[in-house]
């Protein structure tokens, strides 16, 4: 359990600092005026961006158990290390690829440059489908030669984590594609480029998860 | 900016004002509607949870008298209680059900931040509790597997509904987590997002620290039930080993390999102690509150209540394995636990101390919420205390599988709360209906629920100082207990059913206050927050009217000397009042 607890101790600890920050030197008790940004959320974030770093946190949390789970049930006897299919490397270059997409559109979109934001979109949804494509051919793979969910420990958490890792890639999909219908259909080009800063902070995010999820994969 | 960003969308919400029934009650994105659908679905599925457990101690009471319960029910029937009552009564009250009136009332606020998201969150949630309830039907029933799931056992043959009631049971928490994470998603921006202008964090009333804090509890403890609920699913339909030894069961060999049972209960009470405090802190903060407002005076030491609660939420996470020193483990890590678990003691009695010490020379009305606020406070010192027995390990080994540690949950998570949820919609029932209830009717029901928990709970102690195990169907006839461990139990089995046709009471009150309750004040205990300061009672659609409301003081001015009434609302600002007075006031702290 110490992965989750780390992690969940680093959270926790940064959330008490900012909210003891707020509290410590407040007299609460004396009416008044007070300063603006008293009544802001921290980093002056939009609230669409706090929910999405709660639902980070949340996502952080549920992934840091899972890797807790994975490396208490290592220690115990009947664990046989898997080798992980080479299609792998490929979809995480495709899913390196596609986060270097969100940023590039990211940035046209917030610099003014609206015609970038649609070719963008498509070519992030390309490439995402493709890694989940990949990923589902790399079960096939696994279950072609025999190494079943059910083999062995490993294997289990292996469908797993890459099955939670891409439900994640899926709902942030869905997000994708409601901005990129936005962007064809041709309006609201603020709330598009809202959803495309988004997006690419979560995809960023599902990146780093799944090199963190691979490199332990690998290395065990 | 973030204030600005809500203050814009004030024509928005305009825009979206209800037309139609269906929109104004049924897919409503009101949070207060959405609040009266989660409390009243909470509430319908608490009462199935009573009647299981009236039935789990006729059973106990009265041994081989009722035909119609044999050990398979009785199983399920602890299970169902208990899971139901946990997770799917007070969470879904406190958060779902108070979380969503008083924030947005609380912090000056037209709704939550994102409207649309919190009505799919009800939706999903009623779609948990249906999953929940169609377990009760399916060929074998329910699960019996105890509401903590243990494997293997619960997903081996033998255990009752091991074919369908843990498959629905499993797959009922998944989408209650997945509903209550779009609720506290909302919560968490609405409470950092959408506060008026002039509520500043330590201005909020302790309610909405509490609720808040427990929300984050919340998020990031349900992701390791979900983690623990999903591996189980797996090693049930797909004979995954993650929590599955090789075990043969009823001469089956379902090909299991050496997975960890421990590792199920290490997820399950990461989730399992966050739990008890995302049900306590909101309690916590509600009865603050009440106290504050009934004894007409300022929370004692506002800013230690806060640290308190946040403190409480930080520990909650590192205690969780004092639920398993009967599961065996290194007596360092029992040591390492129960020091923990000590200390979380010291910002929950600290919080105890300022409740107390509120009331001292508070000009106390004993009205209805107020003693059901009172009453809090005995019940929880009364579990608090139990809980630093089972605390130390030495002690919790040997009463750990009794009646003592039923008796001690039940104090101060299943009564503790259940009171402060009376008291809090006593408190605001004038302002959700806009009717008063008869306060007669609720004194009978606050002494009578509270007199008859205790006759329940007490000689539980006493049963398991003797040594009765809990969990069993029926005691048979040991040595070690006296027959006259029976008769107490046929007592607490009589208190039992009276305290729970008591609670017709309650509803009788609510039903004769919804149809011929005189109409309320809008703000019948002169109090200061912002919720009771709304221009219509009950609130219309967007709370505020026109203009949203701004905070100028903190939400306990209670009895400021020199000021002509006994409080001053959190909207009225601070030149408004006798200034000389006021200074006064202020130099005192």
């Amino acid at each position: 359990m110490e992965i989750g607890l780390i992690v969940l101790a680093t959270m926790l600890a940064a959330l008490l600092g900012w909210l003891l920050k707020q509290s410590f030197s407040t007299t609460p008790w004396v009416a008044g005026v007070t300063a603006e940004a008293d009544h802001q959320a921290p980093f002056n974030a939009r609230p669409k961006l706090v929910a999405l770093t709660t639902f980070l946190a949340v996502a952080t949390s549920f992934f840091a158990l899972i890797l807790s789970a994975y490396s208490l049930r290592m220690e115990l006897g009947d664990w046989v290390p898997m080798t992980e299919p080479s299609v792998l490397w490929i979809n995480t270059g495709v899913l390196v690829l596609a986060s270097v997409v969100f940023q590039w559109t990211r940035n046209h979109a917030l610099s003014g440059n609206v015609a970038r934001i649609k070719p963008g979109l498509l070519l992030a949804g390309v490439l995402t489908t493709a890694f989940l494509a990949g990923q589902w051919l790399a079960w096939q793979e696994l279950n072609a030669s025999g190494q079943y969910i059910t083999v062995n420990p490993a294997n289990a958490f292996f469908f797993l984590l890459t099955g939670a890792h891409g439900l994640h890639i899926l709902g942030g999909m869905y997000v994708w594609g409601r901005a990129t219908v936005r962007a064809f259909g041709g309006q609201e080009m603020d709330a598009v480029k809202h959803s495309v800063e988004l997006c690419t902070i979560y995809w960023h995010f599902l990146l780093l998860v799944w090199l963190v999820l691979f490199g332990l994969m690998l290395s065990t | 900016m973030g204030y600005v960003a809500i203050a814009d969308r004030d024509h928005e919400v305009e825009h979206h004002d209800p037309q139609t029934f269906i929109s104004k009650y049924v897919w409503s994105q009101d949070h207060k509607v959405i609040a009266i659908q989660y409390g009243c679905t909470a509430v319908f599925v608490g009462i199935v949870a009573l009647i299981l457990s009236a039935m789990m101690r006729l059973q106990l009471g009265f041994p081989e008298t009722f035909s119609f319960i044999n050990p398979e029910n009785y199983y399920q029937f602890v299970t169902m209680h208990g899971m139901i009552m946990v997770i799917y009564l007070l969470t879904a009250l406190f958060l779902g059900g108070f979380g969503n009136y008083l924030i947005p009332l609380m912090v000056g606020s037209r709704d939550m931040v994102f409207p649309y998201l919190n009505m799919l969150s009800y939706w999903v949630y009623l779609v948990s509790v249906i999953i929940l309830l169609i377990s009760f039907f399916v060929p074998g029933g329910s699960t019996g597997a105890g509401w903590t799931l243990y494997p293997p056992q619960a997903i081996s043959q033998g255990t009752p509904g091991v074919d369908w009631g843990i498959l629905l049971m499993l797959a009922s928490l998944g989408v209650f987590i997945i509903a209550f994470t779009m609720g506290g998603l909302n919560y968490v921006t609405t409470v950092l997002q959408a506060r008026c202008r002039g509520m500043t964090l330590m201005r909020m009333p302790l309610s909405v620290w509490g609720i808040f804090i427990a929300t984050i509890l919340g998020l990031l403890a349900f992701p390791a039930l979900l983690v623990s609920a999903i591996m189980m699913l797996f090693d049930k339909t797909l004979a995954t080993s993650f929590f599955m030894p090789a075990i043969s069961s009823m001469g089956v060999d379902p090909g299991h390999t050496g997975g960890s049972p421990i590792l199920f209960q290490h997820l399950f009470w990461f989730f399992g102690h966050p739990e008890v405090y995302i049900v306590a802190l909101p309690a916590f903060g509600i009865v603050s509150d009440l106290l504050s407002t009934h004894a007409r005076k300022n929370i004692f030491g506002y800013r230690m209540m806060v640290w308190a609660i946040i403190a409480i939420g930080g520990l909650s996470f590192i205690v969780w394995a004092h639920h398993m020193y009967v599961s065996g483990m290194n007596p360092y890590f029992g040591f390492f636990f129960a020091t923990t678990t000590l200390i979380i003691a010291v910002p929950t009695a600290l919080k105890v101390y300022n409740w107390v010490l509120t009331l001292w020379e508070g000009n106390i009305h004993l009205r209805v919420p107020m003693l059901f606020a009172i009453g809090f406070i005995f019940t929880f010192i009364h579990g608090g205390l139990t809980g630093l027995f089972l605390g130390n390990v030495t002690i919790d080994l040997p009463l750990s599988d009794t009646y003592f540690v039923v008796a001690h949950f039940h104090m101060v998570m299943g009564v503790s709360p259940v009171l402060v949820v009376f008291g809090a919609i006593y408190h605001w029932w004038p302002k959700i209906t806009g009717r008063m209830y008869n306060e007669t009717l609720g004194k009978w029901h606050f002494w009578m629920t509270f007199l008859g928990t205790y006759s329940i709970y007490l000689p539980m102690h006493y049963l398991g100082f003797q040594g009765v195990p809990r969990r069993y169907f029926a005691m048979g006839n040991t040595d070690f207990m006296p027959a006259s461990a029976q008769d107490l139990n046929a007592f607490i089995t009589m208190a039992a059913l009276f305290v729970a046709f008591t609670q017709i009471l309650f509803f009788a009150n609510v039903i004769w206050s919804l149809r011929k309750g005189p109409k309320a004040d809008p703000n019948p205990w002169d109090a200061t927050t912002l919720e009771w300061q709304t221009p219509d009672t009950p609130p219309k659609h967007g709370n505020w009217g026109h203009d949203l409301p701004e905070c100028h003081r903190w939400a306990y001015d209670y009895s400021v000397p020199g000021y002509k009434d006994d409080f001053i609302p959190q909207n009225v600002p601070a030149s408004d009042e006798a200034p000389a007075d006021r200074q006064h006031g202020v130099e005192e702290h």
